[in-house]
């Protein structure tokens, strides 16, 4: 594997097991992931490589009977260490999710409710702040005269848009999709690959995605899972062309999955 | 098979159905006349005696005469208290059930209980919290006594309410929060809590009404066979509705003269009770309106 650029990653598993009580959904995934870029993460259902993505922001936490071995290195930092405090992680460690999951809450409270809550109190900040993450989401043009209107009246592209400005507002380093395309429609879906594009030259981009011409468009990287275990993780070019493994050859041309 | 076999299982078919939805129409039938059968004779006996006098004034001549302000204020203090008790109380340990505790056997265990105390009958925390209120905390018969009182035997009503509201937020919202890095406690503060308030009143809706319609609970604690004077503080003791009626129809010298004022405060209790569950209603459908998702 070509993880030698030391000076770029921003975060790295470190043979991590994960259980779900008894079953071992994880099996020894130690991968490096860099910053600025975007990395997908694909297999068949129930690979793991979902849960290796709520892994990195300790999102996992919050299922009864999860477990991790290993350790998660963020800037070089275990957030699986006891003294780590898993609230600041997911500060640093955004995360969007499969199904947009707006707040009953208007459109900029939407935005300024993480802000607003650990620490930013200033309404002019708070304006300034939901103007430039919605510009960053690409949905300012289309939300900037309905700013005070429940965030349930959107579109479904429009909520995921929304969720995406809601994650960018806490200026995190890292933003983790979960499948953030699969329940919209393709032009939702191209706006917000467009924005992925984007956003990869401030944020570094985890994705899980099913969608494997999504994984060949928009990511630089590309990790196949398969049945708990990292197959193979290699640039995205080559994943697609010329697979070192067979299993990620037979699985990216739909011989199983 | 014949036509004829078939067509005589499909008439006896049709009769069972007929039957059936007949005996379930009738039991709604009987149950909306109940009802109705009720409302109609507490309004027809009650509301001669009604007039600005009867809800304004204090009873006179050992109460065959005035009117019922006093029970209607002590009736009010009771059940606001008691829901300034039960709710906060409810709703914490409702929060505790469903966002703290880890699931398992000790949870179950809390559980059972709380479904136990439903069941318990009134009478029993009647004395209660006789024992415990007035006679150990020394609060004597009062507002106090009686609020706290009723506050536990409405809290099951209102814990089973707040955890059912509480559980019908949906997953994704605690997730969207927590995963921005705001704490739990935050995030049930700002995000869960205000979305299940309109479940959490539906259950004080009941606990209201329930509280204000006790008798025995209040009979040790709080109530007193007459007083025209009006509380002045927590500690002292007043007349009540429900109370008023039961000592008008069984312990007074005058039972069939004052029956006019048992129908008239009956009414009574029972247009306090429907407009305090029409305004949480109110309140609760604005909010609802205002929350979707």
């Amino acid at each position: 594997m070509e993880n030698d650029h030391f000076d770029t990653e921003i975060i790295k598993t470190k043979n991590v097991n994960f259980y779900y009580g008894a079953f071992k959904a994880l099996t020894d995934i130690t991968m490096n992931f860099e910053k600025r870029n975007v990395t997908a993460l694909i297999g068949p259902s129930g690979c793991g490589k979902s849960t290796l993505l709520r892994l990195l922001n300790r999102m996992n936490d919050l299922i009864a009977g999860a477990r991790v071995e290993g350790e998660v290195l963020f800037e070089g930092m275990n957030i699986y260490d006891p003294e780590v405090d898993p609230v600041e992680v997911r500060r640093r460690i955004g995360m969007v999710f499969q199904k947009p999951n707006p707040f009953p809450k208007s459109i900029f409270n939407n935005i300024t409710y993480g802000p607003r809550l650990t620490g930013t109190a200033n309404k002019s900040d708070l304006e300034a702040l939901a103007e430039q993450s919605l510009k960053q989401a690409v949905l300012w043009d289309e939300v900037k005269d309905i700013l005070g209107r429940s965030a349930m009246t959107l579109s479904g592209g429009q909520q995921q848009r929304l969720c995406i400005a809601r994650a960018l507002a806490m200026k995190p380093d890292i933003l983790l999709m979960d499948e953030p395309t699969s329940a919209l429609d393709p032009i939702s879906t191209a706006k917000i690959e467009e924005l992925i594009d984007e956003l990869k030259k401030t944020y570094t981009i985890i994705i899980v995605t099913h969608n494997m011409q999504q994984a060949a468009r928009i990511s630089d990287k590309t990790g196949f899972f398969y049945i708990g275990k990292l197959i193979e993780y290699n640039a995205t070019e080559k994943i697609f062309t010329n697979p070192d493994v067979k299993q990620t050859e037979d699985y990216i041309t739909g011989r199983f999955g | 098979m014949t036509r004829q076999t078939v067509s005589g299982a499909m008439k006896r078919r049709y009769l069972k159905q007929h039957l059936f939805f007949g005996a379930v129409r009738l039991s709604a039938i009987i149950l909306t006349l109940a009802l109705g059968g009720i409302l109609f004779y507490i309004i027809v006996n009650g509301i001669q005696v009604i007039s600005w006098e009867f809800l304004t004034s204090p009873p006179t001549d050992s109460m065959t005469k005035g009117g019922i302000m006093p029970a209607i204020l002590g009736t009010l203090y009771l059940t606001l208290g008691a829901i300034t008790v039960a709710l906060p109380l409810g709703v914490v340990a409702a929060i505790y059930l469903t966002e703290y505790a880890k699931q398992g056997r000790i949870v179950r265990a809390i559980r059972v209980g709380v479904n136990c105390l439903a069941g318990v009958p009134s009478v029993v925390f009647g004395l209660f919290g006789l024992g415990f209120f007035v006679v150990f905390l020394k609060f004597g018969s009062s507002i106090l006594a009686g609020a706290l009182t009723l506050g536990i035997l409405i809290l099951p009503t209102i814990i089973g309410a707040s955890e059912e509201a509480l559980k019908g937020v949906p997953q994704t919202f605690r997730e969207a929060s927590l995963a921005l890095g705001v704490s739990k406690w935050l995030t049930i503060w700002k995000i869960v809590l205000p979305n299940a308030l309109p479940g959490i009143l539906t259950g004080s809706i009941l606990g209201i009404g329930r509280a204000a319609g006790e008798t025995a609970p209040i009979m040790f604690t709080a109530a007193a066979f007459f007083t025209a004077k009006l509380p002045g503080s927590i500690f002292d003791e007043v007349m009540a509705l429900p109370y008023h009626v039961y000592v008008l129809a069984t312990a007074g010298t005058h039972i069939e003269e004052t029956r006019p004022i048992q129908f008239g405060t009956v009414l009574v209790l029972v247009a306090l009770v429907l407009g305090i569950d029409l305004i949480a209603i109110i309140i609760r459908s604005y909010m609802r309106r205002k929350k979707r998702w």
